[in-house]
């Protein structure tokens, strides 16, 4: 079985445990549609199906246990209260942490599993449970070898003369099955000899032709077993007279297919309990009639009852899903770095006709825009493919937040809204760890217990809501829970204690908060087991800032915080102003800088020795000089006379001193992962219409690490204090 | 002194003549396996790395790929490279990553019998110990064959 | 000429599956993704033999043998349900709505190949 098939597989299970997540978080709004509930027996049906195929046999057993109480539910033998939902959604945890497993290798946590197994049984039925799926041994001839050995058949393989007498019901022919077939199968067996019996055909005139009148006596010389000729007549069981008599077993022949019969009949007890009274017991052995029975078995009727709105949900399914292609994602990035190439390549063809001196190059130009917008459109479209809806990411941060909830003794439902909010596919990987702790955070320190918030009239459980947006060209994702909100005065406190502010700081509301994303602040009660882990939010804010993005939290005592990342919709590209700082050429990001100026003399003013602060219009701001942050030495006389004024996230404003501005342009952020380690003042590169690599600058962290700018805050906050 | 080059020397020690480009790091003799290196280039000034150590130059544009550049001369030790037209580039590849080696001029391609290569001796220089794999005798010169591992260990230890 | 084989499954992986033992054993293979699909395909591909899950989306197994068998000129094409289940009581409801036979998932080539071969009388 070749591993792509099984890639395919684990895939799938994805996808199918996306579908039964997605439709436990609709039972569990309240949304019983039977369309919703056969839809999530169909996504685990398939999931055990499959691990049928590759022998995954804990998530076969525990799949087959989760789909039988579904098919409780969809037969109406079971109501989804409140217990049952917990259960399924734990249910269908485990069942992605048995994928998960069974796909990466690692141990399945043993006691947990049978305790969910345990509690699964308790809603199947005791006849039920009698049939357990037996993982199939292979296929479909099993059932007759077992009665093979009933019969006492010889396993040895010794020549053996079959006589088969071998007689349709005309039922057999509604099935589709033709006695030419079977007889060919018999003859890759052995030697087989055929004679047709047609004594029973009446004259032509009397022949009815749905009756059947044919009767074969075939002759069979084999060495295979009795069982391997009984499969080959499985499918017409019941649907013919049939006789196999081997040389000297008679008795046995009669006992086996006695027995065979009587399996058929009557099925063993728990079938006939599980199937109500109405099934006559020898039903199954009975001629079945193609056209709909009157007294069909209730199990078949209700199949059919079920099936119209099977249909109605399949005309919204029809319009809703559109046709889709598979890609091997390195075909798409190849193909982003292609389009990023090929930007590159027009403004250096740009550059070089403006550089060649001819005075009229208004049709060439013409022409250049075109490319220009062409090679957008190409990008835009090469990134559309990239972008995938946050759903799958927000489905499994539900887990997170019910596992967190179980840890802390909490109840907390999570809300999720703008699903469908399309982000870059890496940007959707990325984002899972700092989506993890902020959830784990909010459950283990944002809401309350259950009691105090009773106490505090709110609703024993808590609400955090996870939200995407397209806002502006960015994606906004907020998480916003109905806890305490931040202890602002612990916070402070613990700041103070870990020497990260002075112990007079007087800070606003939101600096206090905004301090939870420092480095070094943990607060000594977060060791908890839970979102603990040794990692705090600072932690969080650079997996954010790494994906060029910002995050933001603001928080009301006693009503909850609201955590709000920003991320650019793109990882590729960018508006950026090009800059030139000590000689070298760099990129500011667009989105960061509030306005631009050219500074004079009189607007500087100093500040201690080496402070100086830029007047804007009566407002005084830190200076931060660009080439002094990253550590570079102008050659030239030039100085930093054009000041970009920019605002970081706790709202300081700063003015970053460069060179000169040349132009506004959009870039290809190359990234230098692998390149170089992490570069204080330096998100990432580009490369610029000469072919040179420019480094984009990433302002939060050059005022971070500017001594003027930082002084500055701190003797704002001292002063502030005073 | 062969026998042990041979053992220590997993690497070379399988190929029969191999092909080695030999090059000037500030003045001394140095030499790759020709299938180390991917290209040669002429320096062109690069993108200087803020705050980054004295051995790497910064980065280039290798066909729209972002490449760190290092000074192989100070990386060894000895003095710092004042990078000119005439210089080149070297570019390898390392943990299936082009990087560039700036050196002062390549010499010629040079074909070694893995038993000529000798072990370095112990010398009073770590840096070069670390650096250089073994040494053999070309045109009565000393020619070091570079560890490139070594030289350019993971990308993410490259700075500090 | 080669036998038809109409495959119609939900699940991507038993569609694979399929599609590798069946064309490795020579069979000509067509997939549908739900019993609505299958349906719909059938005079196009006019299969020799029909393989149907039960449980799928749209259409299930029984939707796709009723229909098939209620339309005259299909009413022969042999049909094998593909089931997780050995229960006799599911395989008595195939056959009630018209099935030929049936193949228990999980199936290794030779038990595929040797119902096919029971239906259609293929060598291959």
């Amino acid at each position: 079985m070749s591993g792509s098939i099984q890639d395919t597989f684990f895939e799938e299970c994805e996808e199918l445990l996306e579908a039964t997540d997605e439709g436990l978080t609709a039972i569990e709004g309240g949304d019983h549609d039977p369309e919703v509930v056969n839809a999530i027996f169909r996504a685990v049906h398939s999931i055990k199906g499959g691990a049928g195929a590759f022998g995954l046999d804990d998530l076969v057993a525990f799949a087959h246990r989760f789909e039988t109480v579904f098919d409780e539910v969809r037969s109406n033998r079971l109501d989804l209260d409140e217990k049952l939902i917990q259960l399924l959604l734990r249910s269908s945890d485990q069942l992605s942490a048995l994928v998960e497993v069974a796909r990466d290798g690692g141990e399945i946590d043993e006691a947990h599993n049978d305790t969910l197994l345990a509690a699964l049984d308790e809603y199947i039925p005791e006849e039920e449970e009698d049939l357990t799926f037996e993982p199939m041994g292979l296929g479909g001839p099993a059932p007759m070898m077992d009665l093979g050995d009933l019969g006492g058949a010889p396993a040895e393989p010794q020549e053996e003369t079959y006589r088969i007498r071998f007689q349709p019901l005309k039922e057999m022919y509604g099935t589709g099955n033709e006695p030419f077939f079977l007889f060919q199968a018999l003859k890759d067996l052995g030697e087989l000899t055929v004679t047709m019996d047609e004594n029973e055909l009446p004259g032509f005139d009397a022949m009815d032709m749905a009756e059947a009148y044919l009767a074969w006596d075939l002759v069979l010389v084999t060495k295979e077993t009795r069982s391997k000729v009984e499969a080959v007549f499985e499918f017409v069981e019941g649907l013919c007279e049939l006789s196999i008599n081997g040389d000297g077993d008679a008795e046995a022949e009669a006992n086996a297919l006695a027995a065979l019969n009587a399996m058929f009949a009557a099925p063993p007890a728990g079938d006939a309990a599980a199937a109500p009274e109405g099934e006559a017991p020898a039903a199954p052995f009975e001629p079945p009639v193609p056209a709909p029975e009157p007294e069909a078995k209730p199990a078949v009727a209700e199949e059919k009852a079920s099936a119209p709105k099977a249909e109605s949900g399949k005309q919204e399914q029809r319009g809703g899903p559109k046709p889709t292609l598979r890609v091997e994602l390195e075909r798409v990035d190849r193909l982003i770095n292609a389009v990023g190439e090929l930007i590159i390549n027009h403004s250096m063809l740009a550059q070089q006709i403006a550089n060649l001196n001819v005075s009229d190059t208004r049709d060439v130009e013409t022409e250049l825009e075109g490319f220009k917008n062409l090679a957008r459109d190409i990008q835009e479209g090469v990134m559309a493919i990239r972008a995938q809806p946050v759903k799958p990411l927000f489905q499994r941060m539900a887990r997170i937040v019910r596992e967190a909830s179980a840890a802390t003794g909490k109840t907390c439902k999570l809300v999720t809204e703008g699903e469908n909010t399309e982000v870059d596919k890496t940007v959707i990987e990325r984002l899972s760890d700092p989506l993890t702790h902020i959830l784990r955070n909010a459950v283990d320190h944002g809401v309350e217990k259950p009691e105090d918030r009773e106490a505090a009239g709110k609703s024993k459980v808590g609400e955090i809501r996870l939200s995407a947006s397209h806002r502006s060209g960015s994606v906004c994702i907020e998480i916003k829970d109905d806890g305490a909100g931040v202890n602002r005065p612990r916070v402070k406190q613990i700041a103070i204690e870990k020497g990260l502010i002075p112990e007079n700081a007087e800070l606003t509301d939101g600096e206090i908060d905004n301090l939870l994303f420092a480095p070094g602040f943990s607060t000594a009660k977060e060791i908890s087991n839970l979102s603990g882990r040794g990692v705090g939010m600072d932690v969080v804010k650079n997996a954010v800032t790494g994906l060029g993005g910002r995050i933001n939290i603001s928080s009301a005592p006693g009503k909850g915080s609201t955590f709000t990342i920003i991320l650019p919709l793109t990882l590729a590209v960018m508006d950026g102003m090009v800059v030139s700082v000590a000689d070298q050429t760099m990129v500011v990001p667009i989105t960061s800088i509030v306005e631009t100026m050219r500074g004079s003399d009189d607007m500087i003013n100093s500040l201690g020795a080496d402070g100086t602060l830029l007047s804007i219009r009566g407002n005084f701001v830190p200076i931060c000089d660009v080439a002094g942050a990253l550590g570079l030495y102008r050659e030239s006389d030039q100085q930093a006379g054009v000041y970009l004024l920019v605002e970081t996230e706790t709202g300081q404003r700063c003015a970053l001193a460069v060179d000169d501005i040349h132009d506004q342009r959009q870039v290809v952020i190359k990234s230098l992962d692998g390149v170089c380690g992490e570069i204080p003042g330096v998100a990432a590169a580009t490369i610029l219409g000469d072919g040179k690599i420019a480094m984009i600058l990433d302002p939060e962290s050059i005022i971070a690490a500017s001594p003027t700018a930082a002084a500055f805050d701190t003797e704002r906050r001292m002063s502030n204090a005073s | 002194m062969q026998a042990e080059a041979k053992q220590t020397d997993q690497e070379v020690k399988h190929a029969e003549h191999s092909e080695f480009v030999s090059f000037t790091v500030a003045g001394q003799a140095f030499c790759l396996k020709i299938t180390q290196i991917r290209e040669i280039r002429r320096w062109s000034p690069v993108t200087i790395l803020p705050h980054a150590p004295a051995d790497v130059l910064g980065v280039m544009n290798l066909r729209g790929a972002v490449i760190p550049i290092y000074d192989l001369s100070a990386r060894f030790g000895l003095q710092q490279t004042e990078a000119s037209e005439r210089n080149v580039v070297i570019v390898v590849s390392v943990h299936g990553k082009p990087v560039g080696l700036l050196a002062e001029s390549v010499s010629e391609i040079i074909s070694i019998n893995p038993d000529d290569i000798q072990d370095t001796p112990p010398v009073d220089s770590r840096n070069t110990m670390e650096y250089i794999q073994g040494i053999i005798s070309h045109d009565d010169t000393m020619v070091r064959i570079i560890n490139l591992d070594a030289v350019i260990s993971a990308p993410e230890q490259v700075m500090p | 000429m080669k036998t038809k084989v109409l495959a119609i499954d939900d699940s991507r992986t038993i569609r694979n599956l399929l599609a590798a033992t069946l064309e490795e054993a020579g069979f000509e293979y067509h997939c549908a993704v739900d019993g609505r699909e299958g349906v719909d395909m059938y005079p196009d591909v006019d299969p020799d033999v029909v393989i149907t899950d039960i449980n799928m989306p749209n259409l299930d197994g029984f939707g796709v043998i009723e229909e098939l068998r209620g339309t005259g000129i299909n009413s022969k094409v042999p049909i094998l349900v593909l089931t997780t289940e050995s229960a006799p009581e599911l395989k008595a409801r195939a056959r009630g709505a018209g099935a030929t036979g049936w193949i228990t998932k999980p199936f290794d080539d030779a038990s595929l190949i040797f119902a096919l071969k029971r239906v259609t009388g293929a060598a291959a």
